[in-house]
């Protein structure tokens, strides 16, 4: 599959018509995850009804880890094998990443205020959870920063595939720092720890926040290649 | 060998001679220390709890000036394409650049740490484990900062990026040698900050070495 989406004639027209598909999954898939979560999940007997902000939260987490571990990949595959569209894509990813983990720190804020009494705490997850999202900004500007395309395609690829050392640390941080943020509740030895009732939105969510993720990578993506054809247009106009 | 040795020695030299370099972040470094008794009030007790681990941040902040120019003098003037044709592997000359910076900055500002944090009322007991902590602490930020270095080494008055993408790693070395300059688990977190270093030492000149391949093509 990725090695046949690997030619761009053929990436373009697949996601002609991918991306409006992964755009409408999402759509519909927030449209039902959103009002489910958000109103018809029942409250927690704990926390009431702010658990509700986990169904935000918890996501754009998973993705925001998820879309750095994808330009890890498409770096490395952009490193190693000199791929145009790798590169293409881990930076059209970048963007999307870091909205995810702003997300991530805002909803996390919000939810910490009322639940945990304050806003901000510098434990381990909070604090790795932030250098995340400063690692999406140096990426991200290092790529405005150097004009050569293919040059600073690598370079920022090596830079990735350095800050991929931060996603075990984010994972395992409440596990080795055991401060304030709670230690994972689904993906765990012993099964899931959180109440069927909140699996449905949570995962609905989730599966929202994919397919946004997908369309939108491949929208930045078509953007970028198009964006090149027209220099390349251009460059040919300004020889003949 | 000898071209590890020259490189190292050349480094060096200009850093100790052109213009004094090595002691523009050593005076960074005070000045940076000084604002933090004015930032924070000068009460006593207050800067005691609270003001020795900001060395810590004179200290980040004083490598992080050293960075813009490390590769970037050496691609300008041609010096990278004589490393890349040398003998030696590129990533031991890269080391051998961060032992330079290591001696002429790294060694001096562990050193300007103890009448620093005495000056903020650190404990002077804890002064000769503060200065070993930012011994190991200049090692492992000048091989996290040789990776942003090389990537940087192309751009133009890079500083800000080259700070940007840094930082966020120099927050394990941060934590660690705070917890020292508190008093803190001093023993367990200078074996983490050593081991810190060793690795930072060893996987960062590989990165750096593969950037500045790049910037040479």
């Amino acid at each position: 599959m990725l090695t046949y989406l690997a030619n761009p004639a053929r990436f373009m027209a697949f996601s002609a018509w991918a991306a409006p598909i992964f755009l409408v999954a999402a759509l519909v898939l927030l449209a039902i995850g959103v009002p489910w979560g958000l109103f018809c999940s029942p409250a927690d007997y704990q926390q009431g009804e702010t658990v509700r902000i986990m169904y935000l939260h918890v996501p754009s987490a998973w993705w925001s880890m998820g879309i750095y571990a994808f330009m890890g990949v498409a770096s490395f595959v952009g490193l190693v094998w000199r791929h145009a569209l790798a590169d293409v894509a881990a930076r059209a990813a970048a963007p999307i990443g870091a909205m995810f983990a702003a997300v991530c720190l805002i909803t996390g804020s919000l939810w910490g205020a009322p639940t945990w009494g304050t806003w901000w705490e510098w434990d381990g997850r909070l604090t790795s959870m932030l250098a995340l999202f400063v690692i999406y900004l140096g990426y991200i500007a290092l790529w405005s920063a150097i004009e050569d395309e293919e040059k600073v395609a690598r370079l920022a690829a090596i830079l990735c595939l350095v800050g991929l050392v931060n996603l075990p640390i984010i994972k395992f941080s409440v596990d080795w720092w055991s401060t304030l943020h709670q230690p994972a509740s689904i993906m765990r030895a012993g099964g899931s720890s959180i109440h069927p009732s909140m699996m449905g939105p949570l995962f609905t969510m989730a599966g929202g926040f994919l397919c946004l993720f997908a369309a939108l990578l491949m929208m930045n993506m078509r953007a970028a290649v198009f964006r090149r054809r027209v220099e390349a247009a251009r460059l040919r106009g300004a020889e003949s | 060998m000898s071209a590890l040795v020259a490189t190292f020695r050349r480094d060096l030299a200009l850093m100790w001679g052109g213009g004094g370099g090595a002691l523009a972040p050593l005076g960074f470094f005070l000045g940076a220390t000084m604002l933090v008794p004015l930032a924070m009030g000068p009460e006593r007790n207050l800067l005691a709890a609270a003001g020795p681990p900001l060395v810590w941040i004179a200290a980040a902040l004083s490598v992080l000036a050293t960075l813009e120019r490390l590769f970037q003098a050496d691609l300008e003037d041609g010096s990278l394409d004589h490393m890349l044709l040398s003998p030696a592997p590129l990533e031991m000359i890269v080391l051998a650049k961060g032992a330079a910076l290591w001696v002429a900055v790294g060694l001096p500002l562990a050193l300007a740490s103890a009448p620093a944090a005495i000056a903020l009322q650190a404990p002077p007991e804890l002064v000769p484990a503060i200065v070993l902590s930012l011994l190991l602490g200049m090692a492992a930020f000048i091989g996290i900062g040789l990776v942003g270095a090389a990537i940087t080494a192309g751009v133009k008055r890079g500083g800000v990026l080259i700070a940007l993408i840094v930082l966020p790693f120099f927050a394990p070395p941060i934590i660690f040698g705070a917890a020292v300059a508190g008093g803190e688990h001093v023993s367990a977190a200078l074996s983490v900050l050593a081991g810190f270093a060793l690795a930072a030492l060893a996987l960062g000149p590989i990165a750096a070495a593969a950037a500045l391949r790049l910037q040479a093509e």
